[in-house]
């Protein structure tokens, strides 16, 4: 549906309830008989008030399913935090290289709407860093940032991944996107993804993973015993999947608990629009009986 | 081994390693047996053999091979879990950050299901036909094999 100007400041939920709602009452529009005096018609109202309390349903029922999901998502994040920032250590105790120029973007999101500004701030973070510098590499996972990001920079992906978002993720799911990343030639990833940080919010972050010549060439390295070139070689490939397993643990519970609220709002605002529908309804109905009975009346004293 | 090297500063709130014991991660994708927690010591297996980590253990990076790990907490308790492979780092500042895709209590493990795994593992290597279907074959006995040694 067009028309929505993005500009409006809207109630977040507001904005899904009028895509939900604008094709549908546009054909229930269309079908009515056109109102006396440009006053909507009785069952015009009550088709809009059916439909309104239809979307309620639906927006209340998936409200309760993102619950469900976030609760697991967030008891699944805390070993998986402890675990990701584990393997991040090395990257953090130790100052390596990744200002490289030959960058792979590795963009998290997941297949399905209706969560709130999830994938639009990945995009808006990628389209942010393609003005500074231009990104020639990309590996997108899940549809919603797919589609944002096609448009920008669709000549620079190696490869996109879907099925993203209706199970949760599993370390075998990191262990197939770290294969594909590997597979390419970098000096550095960045993985834009959403990290959890309370229900009600979550941060867009860019984390830079340094590559394994990035790791090799540095000195600091060397100061950790027993290093060798085929350790390091399987070192390097295990942290990028546990990185990439605790960024995708992050991207999950943010994306459930933003939908929860997002449900949430167009819930409410559906039930507002009842309200407000209702009113309309019962003033319009008593419009039309009184002036029934003014019809009457009139006709009835032209009579005498 | 030789001693802590003096001048790498611990992060800032960042659980000190005392002179008994080090902070200690330990944990799967699932499941965060340790978070930062001080042990004593703790056993593993890795592909340059199995050593044992005291606080002010050298700076190492390892890969883990699968087998058991032995983790004596601050009480001294000593527990022993099996793992698949992994990593392990001890970094300067004694802190030890250990991770394996799978990690199970020894004491989880079901003799019977390992025997008959053992069996099916060696079935599989005599009628392997390529040589990467042997050498997973392989990697499967070891596993089992030290499994049992574990129990």
């Amino acid at each position: 549906s067009s028309g929505i100007n993005a500009e409006w400041p809207l109630r977040p939920g507001y904005k899904l309830y009028f895509e939900m709602a604008v094709p549908m009452l546009r054909t229930t529009l269309t079908l009515t008989p056109s109102a006396t005096r440009g006053m909507a018609t009785l069952k015009d109202i009550e088709m809009r008030l059916k439909s309104v309390k239809n979307m309620k349903k639906i927006t209340s029922s998936m409200k309760m399913v993102s619950a469900a999901k976030f609760a697991r998502a967030e008891r699944a994040l805390k070993p998986a935090r402890a675990y990701g920032t584990g393997a991040a250590s090395l990257y953090e105790k130790n100052d390596f290289d990744t200002s490289g120029k030959d960058s792979v973007l590795l963009a998290l999101s997941s297949d399905r709407g209706l969560c709130g500004g999830i994938h639009s701030n990945v995009g808006k973070m990628v389209k942010a860093a393609h003005a500074e510098t231009p990104i020639t590499k990309a590996i997108i996972v899940g549809d919603k940032a797919k589609a944002i990001l096609v448009k920008v920079i669709g000549d620079t992906f190696l490869s996109c991944f879907n099925n993203v978002g209706k199970k949760p993720t599993s370390f075998t799911d990191a262990l197939d996107i770290a294969e594909e990343v590997l597979s390419h030639d970098y000096d550095t990833i960045n993985i834009v993804y959403s990290k959890f940080k309370n229900i009600v919010s979550y941060n867009t972050e860019e984390k830079p993973v340094p590559s394994l010549e990035s790791v090799e060439s540095n000195a600091a390295i060397y100061v950790y015993d027993e290093v060798d070139s085929e350790v390091l070689r399987c070192y390097q490939e295990f942290t990028l999947a546990n990185i990439i397993y605790h960024s995708m643990k992050e991207c999950e519970a943010s994306e459930q608990s933003s939908r929860m609220s997002a449900m949430e709002n167009a819930t409410k605002n559906a039930g507002e629009k009842i309200d407000a529908l209702t009113l309309q309804y019962n003033r319009t109905r008593q419009a039309v009986i009184t002036r029934e009975l003014i019809e009457i009346i009139s006709g009835a004293s032209a009579l005498e | 081994s030789s001693g802590i090297n003096a001048e790498w500063p611990l992060r800032p709130g960042a659980t000190e390693a005392s002179s008994t014991t080090f902070p200690l991660t330990f944990g799967s994708p699932y499941n965060a047996v340790h978070d930062n927690a001080l042990v004593k010591q703790v056993d593993l297996p890795s592909t340059t053999g199995h050593f044992g980590i005291l606080p002010h253990h050298v700076p190492t990076i390892a890969i883990l091979v699968p087998g058991t790990i032995s983790i004596t907490n601050e009480a001294g308790d000593v527990a022993k879990y099996f793992v698949s492979s992994g990593t392990a780092t001890i970094h300067p500042d004694s802190s030890v950050q250990i991770l394996a895709e799978e990690i199970c209590a020894v004491a989880d493990i079901d003799d019977g299901a390992v025997r008959a795994g053992l069996e099916a593992a060696q079935g599989k290597l005599s009628s392997a036909s390529s040589e990467a279907d042997k050498a997973a074959a392989q990697i499967e006995i070891e596993v089992y094999q030290s499994m049992i040694s574990a129990a």
